[in-house]
């Protein structure tokens, strides 16, 4: 019975085809993404830690966070680890902080700016 | 010998800090078509770029403290003692007086005097108040055997961009940021320019001279500020000189260049090291082709890619012994027949290893 009747809302509907996007939609994609990335930026310009110190202090512009790199081997770590790891060694060593959740909103909005600023790079997974 | 040196520091615990560094100033004679001394040869130390960064009440971040006190220990270790030491700026992370007189007294500890060079890091909270009340004039020039040097304040930057700001912090903080798309090119000024035609129209061409300022004296990357808006003109007053040598801080990286007649050394940072412009790909950058980079660095070790330097002032034209934390030393000695400065070890492309690289 729901199965009839989903058939026959969409034969009713024709226009709404799948996943069909507009141009309006991908505006307000990259909207979305600039708003976590943006977020990103201000986080990874900031004392996350407990000792005053920021990420862009060492890496400004995100240099030197090489994500088109990863996932690879950290020999320190014993394993091949993933760039969010790499984020949390960052904030719990030079900056005496907290590690993040690996699916909090803060580490996806600095993966997303430091990547941002990684931008056009090829792809290079396990190089060191 | 100079391994015996470097062997010694990389094993220089704590513990053994009455011992001295064994060094001589025969290792000079580096036989790259030295010309004979035109004045008494002589070593000095240069330290530079340590960020002491106030926490709360008596707090300091503790990884910066380390790098000035290692410094300190091992600039006292030398034998012969430097004739003198150069803190090359960036004492302070963001100019407070708590950081001013915290660097004051680990710096208290060393023995040779001392001449200072300001950094941005001091100058934006108060506009070098209390750096040249409690510290230094923030340019003079001095005379040591036959050499003439000469510190600049090349930090300085546009009046309509230092007036914006609601608060000193606002503008000591919108100053620190390197990668600040509202930051402001550095500038010697036209007052200092004046002072510095004066103070070398007292001297003959023939006279070695030094230049000590905090940025580069040439153009390298204007979106971090490795970077001098009036370089030039600096440069075209020093022209007429046959040996002149810039060295600058903060850029906290080995970096080194050769432009007509001015050899360039950037000193090493005691805090941290910095990424090349070259591994930032979204802007275009001139960083000398002449450097052979330093060893990317280990986040793992907050020492690696940090240090300080030893120079060998001869005939003229200074050796550079870069002192690196966790790293091999590397040596750079101005070529008389090249007329450019190399490193002793990895100039040639063949001899490069894999750390250098950077991306
Ligand atoms: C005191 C200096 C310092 C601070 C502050 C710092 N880092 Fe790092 N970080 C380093 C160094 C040095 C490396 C190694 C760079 C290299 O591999 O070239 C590194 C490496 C990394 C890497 C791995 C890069 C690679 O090549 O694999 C990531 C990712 C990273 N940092 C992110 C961060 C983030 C995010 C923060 C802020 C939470 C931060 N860092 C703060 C010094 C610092
Ligand atoms: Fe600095
Ligand atoms: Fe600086």
């Amino acid at each position: 019975m729901k199965h009839r009747i989903i058939v026959f809302l969409a034969l009713a509907t024709p226009l709404a085809l799948g996943d069909e996007f507009s141009q309006k939609d991908l505006e307000r994609w990259r909207a979305e993404f600039n708003t976590v990335m943006e977020k990103g930026e201000k986080l990874f310009h900031s004392t996350l830690g407990s000792n005053q110190v920021s990420c862009d202090q060492c890496h400004p512009n995100g240099a030197n966070t090489h994500p088109e790199t990863y996932p690879k081997f950290q020999k320190q770590l014993g394993k091949v680890a993933t760039l969010r790891e790499m984020i949390n060694w960052c904030l719990q060593n030079p900056l005496e902080g907290k590690p993040l959740p690996l699916d909090s909103d803060e580490m996806i909005a600095l993966e997303a700016y430091i990547t941002w600023e990684r931008r056009g790079v090829p792809l290079a997974p396990g190089k060191h | 010998m100079s391994i015996d040196r470097r062997t010694f520091l990389k094993h220089l615990g704590a513990a053994s800090a009455a011992a001295t560094l064994p060094f001589s100033l025969v290792e000079v004679a580096w036989g790259l078509g030295s010309k004979p001394a035109e004045h008494e040869s002589f070593t000095f130390a240069y330290i530079s770029d340590s960020h002491l960064t106030h926490i709360k009440g008596t707090r300091f971040t503790s990884n910066f403290d380390r790098g000035l006190r290692k410094a300190v220990m091992e600039v006292n270790l030398l034998d012969p003692k430097p004739d003198f030491v150069i803190y090359g700026g960036d004492l302070a992370q963001l100019g407070k007086r708590e950081e001013l007189d915290h660097g004051l007294e680990l710096l208290s500890g060393l023995r040779p005097p001392l001449k200072w060079v300001i950094g941005e890091h001091d100058f934006y909270l108060d506009m070098g108040e209390y750096w040249q009340d409690k510290i230094s004039p923030l340019y003079y020039s001095f005379d040591h055997k036959g050499v003439h040097f000469v510190v600049l304040n090349s930090i300085l930057t546009h009046e309509a961009w230092i007036n914006q700001w609601t608060t000193p912090m606002e503008r000591m903080l919108n100053m620190a940021r390197l990668d600040n798309p509202r930051g402001s090119p550095f500038m010697v000024g036209e007052r200092q320019l004046r002072w510095l035609r004066e103070d070398l129209a007292k001297y003959d061409d023939s006279i070695p001279i030094v230049i000590l300022s905090h940025s580069p004296l040439y153009k390298i990357f204007k979106p971090w500020n490795f970077w001098t808006d009036d370089a030039e003109k600096v440069q075209k007053l020093l022209r007429r000189f046959s040996r002149v040598t810039v060295l600058h801080g903060h850029v906290h990286q080995v970096l080194y260049n050769q432009i007509g007649n001015i050899t360039f050394y950037a000193m090493m940072a005691t805090a941290w090291p910095w990424p090349y412009p070259v591994s930032y790909v979204q802007k275009p950058n001139q960083v000398p082709k002449l450097t052979v980079f330093m060893n990317r660095a280990d986040p793992f070790h907050s020492r690696d890619g940090t240090g300080w330097d030893i120079l060998d002032m001869d005939s003229g034209a200074i050796t550079n012994h870069y002192q690196l934390w966790l790293n091999e030393n590397r040596t750079v000695a101005f070529d008389f027949k090249l007329k450019h400065p190399v490193d002793l070890k990895f100039q040639n492309p063949d001899k490069r290893i894999p750390p250098q690289l950077h991306y």
